[in-house]
């Protein structure tokens, strides 16, 4: 069995759970091997580590995030597909108190919701948006997404991506990374490194806890079920492949608070 | 771009017999109708009609643009058409809705796009299955008065036959021009004969660049000025008047309908689209009984056969109106019938199927 | 056949229920018959129970895609008995797998006839788990005869002939599991 599946099983097993899990919704309802379960793993390990769960507002896209509308034992809203980051934009606004996190994928951030994924960079939102980054539409059937790598085959691009016609795939944290004030939070985590993707999600959470700014974590996901890809395959896909278009780490940290 | 040769001949040729999906029907229909440029967003349950477009649009030099959103995927398809191509988009549900922006600007400035809707559950995300709930946004969506022209298919000939139909429509008439489908139809396979619609005596209606043309602006020709935004409620309202004068005066030679058995009808079954299926059905089982039912079906949702409807509703007793909603389509016959007195029954089933046994318990128990 | 013959298929994702209704109904319409199939599905890409919903009648056009009661109900999971069991009344044959674990109590009451076949078991020790869902269609068209064995033969060959010219052993083996299938339930009916 590859290392791909072993993550997966082991996060099903009762004594890895984050406590900030809900257990009457699990077995998750993403394919085995999935990449969604990971990063999800990742964030409720970082909401345990620092002690916020009972304050968690989660927020999930249209998307294979959908799946996630029951994830958390924290107070969970799914929005429409794209919205999710103006829809937890507007509790925080309204509940400075609450931490809340916008989660969705590559097409929910960076397509239909760039704009509101801009626009909250800009403004300096204190949220925190997660985006799972798998080169397609996984929920639709397996589309070309704006991260879509170039040659990559899909449902819309069978022929494979021609970066002619449709541009280079998104680079989303440097993006964002570019617009935001200097004490934004911006990086890139990948479901290979869980310790990192796990620190990476801490920092841009503790970044609103301080009401610092906006903080914002792309991971890079497995879609084996689209990618029609066996377990090493996907494995192999995620941990070569995907990170010599997409860098690993962190682009942007805010100064350590004065005193 | 691609490993594809282009390919000389017609896409659909002669006639044939095929076994399909509706999405594919849909495909193949609007390159047989020579459609030159899809724009589109992935949602389910039309997703498979970009996947037969983009297999098969490069061989025969088609365009396709994968857009970030349904706003730009109509938008994006509104310049095509500006710029004389045959262009079409296709949505569902919550694309449907922002399909609106667009679909707007098409009504204000007479743009002839073709939109394919396959309903899904609504509101809001719901279910990516199957409703008739999509009927009030698609005949009167936007901020207007719903100057737009909705086809309501109920078999793969049909939706075949009406796509082909819906570019000569848009373009003859240049109102915006849809086809209602939904998600059973988008899915399931049935037998249809495919054509090209020159072997029919089919003429499509000539496309012409409304922006762009030949021609030098300001000396050979006049320049092109479009706009959609006016200064005073009175310009307003003098264009609005004529356009809807206009649209009632054409609605005539547009609006088509489906009768079944309606001559000695004494309860009169109401339904479109896919669920007219299950009425026609229930119809012949009924009739077997003795039961004096017809059927009437709206082929147009807008402009709404209303003459058709108030002759069909002479010797009935009374009306059932069947539907995956929660009365859209009654809402629509009202209007259509206001002033008869009729009593009216009804089977609302927002975002479900209707099967034919329920519609012969529900008449049985009228009769 | 008088009117249509409407048949649920349901299985698990991977049993193939959705390409025996693909294969059924394309040799139905090769036959000049009407034939409608529409698959379920919904938003998980993955999971669930998969089923379909078939029909096939002599001439007329079919009515809705879907339907209450079937004539024929095919269930090949525990989930897919539960699942399935409420297209059946008094008019419906219900089938399901023999190895299937623990449903006598959730096996349908009202049905005409419940029939248990061996085709799980009958795939794997005596032909090969992949050619299981061709002993369903098997099944399936002995306990319609929506269409004919050598059109059925034909529809196997149209979606599978590419495979076939490379290994002829594969062709044998699927019409073997189609006569296979169909003795299951000949068998049954006659005892
Ligand atoms: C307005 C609107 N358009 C389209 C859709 C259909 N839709 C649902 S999920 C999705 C894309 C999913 O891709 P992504 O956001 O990358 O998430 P993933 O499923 O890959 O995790 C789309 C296009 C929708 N629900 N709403
Ligand atoms: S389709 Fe892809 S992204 Fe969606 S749950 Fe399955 S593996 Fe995950």
């Amino acid at each position: 069995m590859s290392e791909c599946m072993e993550v997966t099983a082991t996060t099903l097993l009762e004594p890895k759970m984050p406590r900030s899990w809900r257990r009457a919704s699990k077995p998750h309802k993403f394919c085995p091997g999935c990449g969604h379960g990971d990063v999800l793993k990742a964030l409720g390990t970082a909401i345990d580590d620092l002690g916020i769960q009972d304050r968690v507002v989660f927020g999930c896209d249209i998307g294979c995030s959908l799946l996630a509308w029951d994830f958390f034992e924290c107070d969970t809203v799914q929005a429409h597909h794209g919205r999710t980051t103006p829809v937890i934009t507007g509790i925080k606004r309204a509940r400075p108190d609450r931490i809340c996190i916008a989660y969705m994928g590559d097409g929910g951030g960076y397509a239909i919701g760039a704009q509101h994924l801009v626009n909250a960079a800009t403004r300096n939102e204190r949220i925190t948006v997660i985006l799972a980054n798998n080169t397609n539409y996984a929920m639709t059937g397996g589309q070309m997404a704006p991260t879509t790598l170039p040659g990559q085959k899909t449902e819309t691009c069978p022929y494979g991506r021609d970066i002619e016609a449709m541009g280079n795939p998104t680079l989303g944290p440097e993006m964002v990374a570019a617009i935001t004030k200097e004490n934004a939070y911006v990086a890139r985590g990948t479901m290979a490194n869980m310790r990192q993707l796990t620190t990476m999600l801490k920092k841009a959470l503790q970044n609103q806890i301080d009401g610092r700014g906006f903080s914002f974590v792309e991971a890079l996901a497995s879609c084996p079920t689209n990618w029609r890809m066996n377990a090493k395959s996907t494995w192999d896909f995620v941990e070569k492949e995907m990170p010599n278009y997409f860098k690993v780490g962190e682009l942007k940290v805010p100064a350590p608070k004065e005193g | 771009m691609t490993d594809q040769t282009i390919n000389q001949q017609k896409p659909v040729q002669g006639e044939k017999r095929m076994f399909m999906t509706g999405n594919e029907v849909i495909a193949y229909a609007a390159l047989a109708a020579g459609a030159e440029m899809m724009c589109g967003y992935p949602i389910t349950p039309q997703n498979e009609i970009m996947h037969y477009w983009t297999r098969l649009a490069p061989k025969y030099e088609r365009r396709f643009l994968q857009t970030e959103d349904e706003l730009s995927a109509g938008f994006s398809t509104l310049g095509g058409v500006l710029a004389g191509r045959r262009a079409f988009t296709a949505t569902a549900g919550p694309g449907n809705v922002l399909m609106q922006e667009p679909l707007s600007m098409a009504e204000m400035m007479r743009i002839p796009i073709v939109l394919i809707v396959q309903q899904r559950g609504g509101p809001s995300t719901a279910t990516v299955i199957y409703s008739q709930q999509e009927v009030t946004l698609t005949c009167y969506g936007g901020n207007g008065e719903g100057a737009r022209i909705v086809y309501s298919p109920s078999n793969h000939q049909e939706l075949y036959d009406y796509t082909l139909k819906a570019f000569n429509t848009a373009w003859t008439y240049r109102f915006p021009t849809f086809i209602l489908g939904d998600g059973y139809q988008a899915k399931m396979r049935e037998s249809l004969t495919i054509y090209d619609p020159a072997v029919r005596g089919v003429q499509m209606v000539p496309t012409e660049p409304i922006i762009g043309g030949p021609g030098a602006p300001g000396t050979e020709r006049e320049a092109v000025h479009l706009r959609n935004t006016f200064n005073t409620e009175e310009e307003l309202y003098e264009i609005i008047t004529a356009m809807m004068g206009e649209y009632d005066r054409i609605a005539p030679s547009i609006v088509e309908h489906e009768a079944i058995q309606t001559d000695d009808a004494e309860i009169l079954i109401l339904s479109h689209g896919v669920v007219s299926r299950a009425t026609a059905a229930a119809v012949r089982e009924l009739r077997e009984a003795g039961i004096k039912v017809g059927s009437f079906r709206p082929i147009t949702l807008r402009p709404f056969p209303v003459e058709a409807l108030r002759n069909a509703l002479k010797p009935v007793k009374k009306m059932l109106i069947v539907e995956s909603a929660q009365g859209q389509l009654a809402k629509l016959c009202k209007e259509a019938i206001y002033g008869e007195t009729t009593p009216i029954e009804y089977i609302f089933k927002p975002g479900v199927g209707v099967t034919a046994e329920e519609v012969v318990a529900k008449v049985k128990a009228m009769a | 056949m008088a009117n249509e013959v409407k048949i649920a298929l349901a299985g698990e994702g991977g049993q193939g229920v959705q390409s025996v209704a693909e294969i059924i109904t394309e040799a139905a319409n090769e036959e000049g018959k009407e034939a409608l199939y529409i698959p379920n599905f919904g938003v998980e890409q993955r999971g669930g129970v998969s089923i379909a919903f078939v029909q096939i009648a002599e001439k007329q056009k079919i009515g809705s895609p879907k339907f209450e009661k079937a004539d024929i109900v095919i269930a090949l999971s525990d989930r897919a008995v539960l699942r399935s069991r409420q297209y059946v009344d008094e008019r419906t044959v219900f089938v399901y797998d023999k190895s299937i674990q623990g449903v006598e109590d959730d096996l349908p009451k009202n049905a005409k006839q419940v029939l248990a076949i061996p085709a799980i078991e009958v795939a794997k020790n005596e032909l090969h788990p992949r050619v299981f869902n061709i002993v369903i269609m098997g099944a399936v068209l002995h306990a319609t005869r929506v269409v004919s064995e050598e059109q059925a033969k034909q529809a196997l060959e149209n979606k599978l002939g590419y495979k076939f010219e490379q290994n002829p052993e594969l062709r044998e083996m699927n019409h073997k599991a189609l006569a296979r299938g169909m003795e299951l339930v000949a068998g049954l009916a006659q005892g």
